[in-house]
C-alpha cells in the first residue's frame, strides 16, 4: 500500500517537473508545477506531516500558484520563443543535470543502509506538538517572519504601483 | 510494507535537478521563477525527509520557515515582473539584459 502510493505520487511529481520543463507556454508550466506541489502534500503526508501537507497545499498550491497564475494573465504571456542562449543551456545545462542527479542517486542509495525505512503511520507529528515547538522555543523567528511578511506587502505594492 | 528513506532523497535530487534545468533552459521569466520554487519545494521535501529519520521537529519547523519565505519572494518577485514588464513589454529574459532603462 505505502509502496503503491509512494510510487504513484513520485511518478505524479516527476511527471508534473518534466511537464514544466517541456511546455512552451507559461500557463501549462504553471498548472503543472500545481500538480507537483499537490503531490508533495501527499508524500508529506506519508512521512507523518500533517500540519505540512495542508500548508503545502493552501500556502504553495492555493496562494503562490493562484498569485503566478494572475501574474501570467495579466500580463497575457505568450508562448516563448527559442533564442541563441537557450541553445547553450540544453548543450551543457542538460548534460550537467542528468551527471548531478546520477552522482547524488548514487550517493544517497548507496548510504541507504545507514537510512531509516519509512512505515506507515509509524511517525506521526500532529499540530500541536509543532505549534509548542514553533511558540515556545522559536517565537522569536516567527515575530521575525511575521516582519518579513509586512515588508514584502509593502514592496510589492511599492514596486508594482504606477509611478507618477 | 516499507520503503527506505533513501527514496525520498533520490526523489527531492530529481525534483531539485529537474528545477535547475528549467531554471537553466526556460526564456521566459516567470516560467524561471517557477522553477526556482521547484527547487524550493524538493530542498523541503528532503527537510521532511531527514525529519522522520531522525524523528526531530526541528526538519518541518525549518520547512514551515521556507514556506513562509517563499511566499514573500513570490509576491515580491512578481512584483518585479509586473515592474520590468512595464519597462520593457517583454517577458523574455534575453531582452533583459541592461540594468539601465
Amino acid at each position: 500500500m505505502y509502496l503503491v502510493l509512494f510510487i504513484l505520487f513520485a511518478g505524479l511529481c516527476v511527471a508534473g517537473a518534466l511537464n514544466l520543463l517541456l511546455q512552451r507556454h507559461p500557463i501549462n508550466s504553471a498548472l503543472s508545477l500545481i500538480v507537483v506541489m499537490s503531490s508533495l502534500a501527499v508524500l508529506y503526508l506519508l512521512l507523518g506531516a500533517e500540519f505540512l501537507a495542508a500548508a503545502q497545499v493552501i500556502v504553495y498550491a492555493g496562494a503562490i500558484m493562484v498569485l503566478f497564475t494572475f501574474v501570467i494573465m495579466l500580463l497575457n504571456a505568450g508562448e516563448e520563443e527559442r533564442t541563441h542562449g537557450s541553445k547553450a543551456a540544453y548543450i551543457v545545462g542538460i548534460p550537467g543535470v542528468g551527471i548531478v542527479v546520477g552522482l547524488l542517486a548514487f550517493f544517497f542509495l548507496s548510504a541507504r543502509t545507514h537510512l531509516a525505512q519509512a512505515k506507515l503511520g509509524d511517525y506521526i507529528v500532529s499540530t500541536s506538538d509543532l505549534s509548542k515547538v514553533l511558540f515556545k522555543d522559536l517565537l522569536l523567528p516567527f515575530e521575525v517572519t511575521s516582519v518579513l511578511i509586512l515588508v514584502a506587502i509593502l514592496g510589492a505594492v511599492a514596486l508594482a504601483s504606477k509611478e507618477h | 510494507m516499507t520503503i527506505p528513506i533513501a527514496w525520498y532523497l533520490v526523489l527531492s535530487a530529481i525534483l531539485f535537478c529537474i528545477g535547475v534545468a528549467a531554471f537553466l533552459i526556460k526564456r521566459n521569466i516567470i516560467t524561471v521563477f517557477m522553477s526556482i520554487e521547484l527547487m524550493l519545494n524538493a530542498v523541503n521535501l528532503s527537510f521532511v525527509a531527514f525529519a522522520y529519520q531522525w524523528h526531530r521537529l526541528q526538519g518541518q519547523i525549518f520547512v514551515f520557515f521556507v514556506m513562509v519565505v517563499a511566499a514573500a519572494e513570490a509576491a515580491v518577485g512578481l512584483a518585479i515582473i509586473i515592474a520590468i514588464f512595464r519597462a520593457r513589454s517583454t517577458l523574455n529574459v534575453d531582452q533583459v539584459n541592461l540594468m539601465k532603462l
